[in-house]
């Protein structure tokens, strides 16, 4: 089992106290498949993704990724799981403005000592940004930002992607074009898939859906 | 529409209230240096004026020598003449270790802008006119030794400080000066018909009242001085206000954007925005007054000592509220304020307000920018190497260093870019990479933070260098010119003349020190005796000279001249100098005086005693053993009840020259200082300010495998090297101003001209504290970034921003 979720709990402190976003969820997904979390605003699909990313720390129940339980790992292990297990896809591409195509794709993988070039150049090539490697994030449209953020998270080889509604900034052409690609690219890859989208066509589009409502499993 | 706009704008000071202090706090600072040198300077000015307007010398002409002193018959021909004058003699006189200015005048004939004592009282005029009585301000008073002098003397607070008034009659007396008069004082009003000046005196000069005391034209580069100090420390606080405008501009565009859709007049929008900052300047320049208040007072003690060490001005030491300092103040925190927001205002003008902000495209921008900025940065060096050779003068030098100084400024962003570029090119691990790669991207940002280290640190390498040189060459030069063991001097002519008797069977040498005061090149300067005594010959410091000068001037064919004479007046070798009522001689040689302001001359003294017979010949330097000299002191204070004020030894004239030199850069050390200080404040308010918007761009570095303490210590490590690159810049620039100062400034501003000495010590040391300041400024917002909760960066990431 690549993912396993149980009885997770997360709240945040708010001035009328703890505001409860996740309410006990269980979640399991095998190596390889690709699951769609959808859900109502506010129903708690982002802050799951972010559990099981290591970017924050659930209050109660158990996130193993690969068996081993992130909710145990310390911020030094929690960072090195990002680097080199989860591959990160946002919706406001989150490129490093500093840093041009080329180095921005292989960042992630060259953080985590995965740096491989043919793999690098063949992405570049296959998200078609061949040729718009010395451009800058600004200097690219959303659609091309959003496959250079694709790149960047593929290129380390990741066990699992975590996709938070990676076209929600994107035309539907576009976006369905992103969508098509990302998925074609993480299935040769061999890995995992969270998604979270808000799109009902765009959930049926991979191997399984799970609804959130008021932050537990619907 | 007005009210709620304008309180729209001002409710983002209450949800920022950091950024509105590091605001005030920065112009506050900015005014505080500015007005508390002005304050000094005022202060000092106003006391030369009063002491000028209280002897009647800016309110009354005068009728001088062309050839110095005027000979008593002179006043009794133009009275019998018919003309109103009035004489009056000034001199200085030794009380002890001090030095006073001894003015004698006469009660019956002077004008009544010249009667700075009421006589009214029964006998009070007898007594005066007797030659016994004597006036003083009471701190004068309190600073001497009264008992030395042959006066009764009496406090009179109208009186300047450093000044004792007596009668005509007793001045001469004790300056022994019998039948010599300084000058005549002309009546304002004066009867029909009389003769002409030029028939009757032509060797007197008929010279206007003087808008500017003698106090206040010598010391007049001394101000200058402090005011180019000030000016520059104004400027590093601006960068902190223009940082923080910019900030605070910047984070409210959307808030602009809003007013102006619904309906707000981006013309309304930028008057409100200009009453904004002419509040802020209000308030921020009280402030700024009251602190300079206080640098003031601080400073005063300091700058009055050296006043009265280097140019014999004195200067009370109290501090008064004169509303020409504070309006100064005010105005200049008015217009830094206007300066420092006028980008910002001229932006939201013209900047479609509409247009999301772009971090890179700021960037590249500012690429562009700093093309232009480039230009602007070579036309000012342009400036400054044009101003040194096509103009002379304290003024175009003061102009070069600006032009320097701001060039440089200018240039460090575009230097600190190809070195950063250097470095991303250079690393080969991502994370290098980006560290490179975003600490050029932060460069628009700090900037201007970065070019006030700078300045702050070139004036401190350069002042720093200057003064060290200084010290060097100061000491190495009082070594030269206090070759003698020890130094006496007697309290009239016939106690003179005993003590040389009482002297010559007990030591190797006694050498004559007896001056005379006059016009040199038509300036006030003075006329020194030097005897003919290897002394001279192995330690006299000579800047140039004929072969075999000292056989020369011993033989009377020529004289001496000082540096500050020599450059002043344009002399060379072999030019003919005139002496006051002497002999016009040739220049044989050029020798360095520190510290003096006036033109000298040394004459040979078998000459000296032929030009002037009558000239007070009191004081003696003596060559003697080491350690003979207390026992002589002993000798000569039990035979002649000699007070130790008239005996000094060398040891005792060194540290006594020494102490006035520090005194002389106290100033400049606590000027250096504070603007260090400032510059450290701006970095610290442009890293504060800076890391609320780092969020997004290290958020995504974080994401991906960084943890928030290994960010923080990268944070650190930036600020690090960003400190240390802009010391490396400031050392060429420092070493720049330090030369500029030696060779252009000192010389127009002193007369003399400084060898420039290197001092890797201090620049060691003046980089680490350059270090040491960065990393304190940014410590704060490094903690705050290891310490920021996962929710803030996860903030970054959120759909619904």
């Amino acid at each position: 089992m690549l993912l396993d979720l149980r009885d997770v709990h997360k709240s945040y402190a708010s001035r009328d106290g703890g505001q409860p976003v996740l309410r006990g969820v269980d979640l399991q997904l095998g190596a390889g498949a690709s699951l769609a979390l959808t859900g109502e605003s506010g129903s708690g699909k982002s802050t799951l993704l972010h559990l099981v990313g290591g970017l924050d720390v659930a209050d109660e129940g158990v996130i193993k990724m690969q068996g081993t339980d992130v909710a145990k790992m310390n911020d030094a292990a929690r960072a090195q799981m990002r680097r080199e297990v989860v591959g990160l896809i946002f919706q406001q591409f989150n490129l490093i403005p500093s840093l041009d195509v080329a180095a921005n794709l292989s960042f992630q993988a060259r953080l985590a000592g995965r740096h491989d070039v043919n793999w690098c150049a063949d992405l570049m090539d296959r998200l078609g940004l061949s040729g718009l490697e010395g451009r800058y994030p600004e200097q690219l449209s959303g659609g091309q930002q959003q496959r250079v953020a694709i790149g960047r998270a593929l290129a380390v080889r990741p066990a699992l992607v975590l996709a938070d509604e990676p076209t929600g900034n994107l035309d539907e052409a576009t976006g369905d074009a992103v969508l098509t690609l990302m998925l074609d690219l993480v299935r040769d890859t061999g890995a995992g898939l969270l998604m979270v989208t808000h799109s009902p066509r765009l959930a049926g589009l991979l191997d399984a859906r799970v609804h959130l409502r008021q932050g537990q499993v619907a | 529409m007005r009210r709620a706009a304008f309180l729209t704008l001002l409710s983002h000071w209450r949800r920022h209230p950091g950024q509105l202090l590091t605001l005030v706090l920065g112009l506050s600072l900015a005014t505080a240096l500015w007005s508390g040198v002005q304050a000094i300077n005022t202060e000092a000015r106003a006391s030369y004026d009063e002491a000028a307007e209280s002897l009647g010398q800016n309110s009354l002409a005068t009728l001088e020598g062309r050839q110095g002193p005027i000979p008593q018959t002179r006043f009794v021909d133009l009275r019998r003449a018919g003309w109103l004058v009035s004489p009056v003699l000034e001199g200085r006189l030794r009380v002890g270790d001090r030095s006073v200015r001894l003015r004698g005048y006469d009660p019956l004939t002077a004008p009544l802008a010249a009667q700075a004592v009421d006589l009214s009282a029964p006998d009070a005029l007898t007594g005066f006119l007797t030659g016994t009585v004597g006036f003083a301000h009471p701190e004068t008073l309190a600073s001497i030794d009264a008992t030395l002098i042959d006066l009764r003397l009496s406090p009179q607070a109208r009186l300047p400080l450093g000044v004792i008034l007596t009668d005509i009659g007793a001045a001469q007396r004790l300056l022994e000066v019998s039948g010599q008069l300084s000058a005549l004082l002309v009546w304002p009003d004066q009867p029909r018909g009389l003769p002409s000046l030029a028939d009757i005196a032509p060797d007197l000069i008929r010279t206007a009242p003087q808008s500017t005391s003698d106090a206040a034209r010598l010391t007049d580069s001394f101000h200058l001085n402090l005011t180019a100090f000030g000016l520059l420390s104004f400027a590093v606080g601006l960068f902190i206000v223009h940082a923080a405008i910019g900030l605070a501009f910047e984070q409210r565009r959307q808030m602009f954007r809003t007013l102006r859709a619904l309906g707000l007049p981006t013309r309304k929008l930028i008057e409100l925005l200009a009453i904004e900052v002419a509040v802020l300047a209000l308030l921020a320049g009280a402030i700024g007054v009251a602190l300079g208040y206080l640098i003031a007072a601080a400073l005063l003690p300091d700058v009055a000592a050296t006043l009265r060490g280097l140019y014999g001005a004195e200067v009370t030491g109290t501090l008064a509220l004169r509303p020409g300092w504070w309006l100064s103040g005010l105005t200049i925190a008015f217009l830094g304020a206007a300066v420092a927001a006028a980008q910002s205002l001229w932006r939201v003008a013209k900047l479609p307000l509409l247009a999301p902000a772009q971090p890179r495209a700021w960037l590249r921008a500012s690429e562009r920018g700093l093309r232009i900025q480039a230009g602007i940065a070579l036309a000012f060096f342009a400036i400054a190497a044009l101003s040194l050779t096509l103009f002379s003068g304290l003024i175009a030098g003061f102009v070069m260093l600006a032009a320097l100084l701001l060039g440089a400024a200018l240039i460090l962003p575009i230097f600190l870019s190809g070195a950063l570029t250097l470095g991303g090119r250079l690393s080969k691990s991502a994370l290098g990479q980006w560290f490179w790669a975003d600490t050029r991207h932060q460069l628009p940002g700090l900037s201007l933070a970065l070019m006030a280290l700078m300045l702050a640190l070139a004036t401190n390498i350069g002042v720093g260098t200057m003064v060290s040189s200084f010290r060097l060459t100061f000491t190495g030069w009082l070594d030269q010119r206090l070759a003698s063991e020890f130094y006496v001097t007697g309290r009239d002519q016939a106690e003179a003349a005993d003590i040389r008797e009482f002297l010559i069977p007990r030591v190797d040498a006694i050498l004559p020190i007896w001056r005379i005061e006059g016009a040199l090149e038509g300036q006030p300067g003075e006329v020194f005796a030097v005897a003919d005594h290897p002394t001279y010959r192995d330690n006299w410091p000579l800047l140039r000279a004929r072969a075999q000068v000292w056989d020369s001037v011993a033989a009377g064919q020529g004289v001496l001249i000082n540096e500050q004479l020599w450059r002043r007046s344009a002399l060379n070798l072999g030019d003919q100098v005139a002496l006051p009522n002497g002999p016009t001689l040739p220049v044989l040689g050029v020798y360095s005086d520190y510290g003096n302001p006036k033109g000298q001359v040394m004459l040979g003294l078998a000459q000296f005693e032929a030009t002037y017979p009558d000239a007070p010949g009191l004081g003696f330097a003596v060559r003697i053993a080491p350690d003979k000299v207390e026992d002589l002191r002993n000798d000569l204070a039990e035979r002649f009840m000699l007070p130790d004020a008239l005996m000094i030894d060398q040891a005792q004239v060194k540290s006594f020259s020494l102490g006035v030199f520090e005194r002389t850069f106290a100033v400049s050390a606590a000027l250096n200082i504070l603007t260090l200080g400032v510059a450290g404040f701006a970095m610290l308010t442009s890293l504060l300010t800076l890391a609320t918007m780092r969020l997004p761009q290290l958020a995504p570095v974080w994401a991906l495998g960084l943890t928030r303490a290994r960010l923080a210590r990268l944070e650190l490590l930036r600020a690090a090297l960003l400190a240390a690159l802009t010391a490396i810049a400031a050392l060429p620039v420092g070493l720049a101003l330090a030369w500029a100062l030696l060779a252009v400034v000192n010389v127009e501003a002193f007369g003399w001209r400084l060898p420039m000495f290197l001092f890797p010590g201090q620049w060691a040391l003046l980089g680490a504290l350059a270090l040491a300041a960065a990393l304190l400024a940014a410590l704060w917002p490094v903690r705050k970034l290891a310490t920021t909760p996962p929710g803030d960066l996860l903030k970054v990431f959120a759909n619904e921003r």
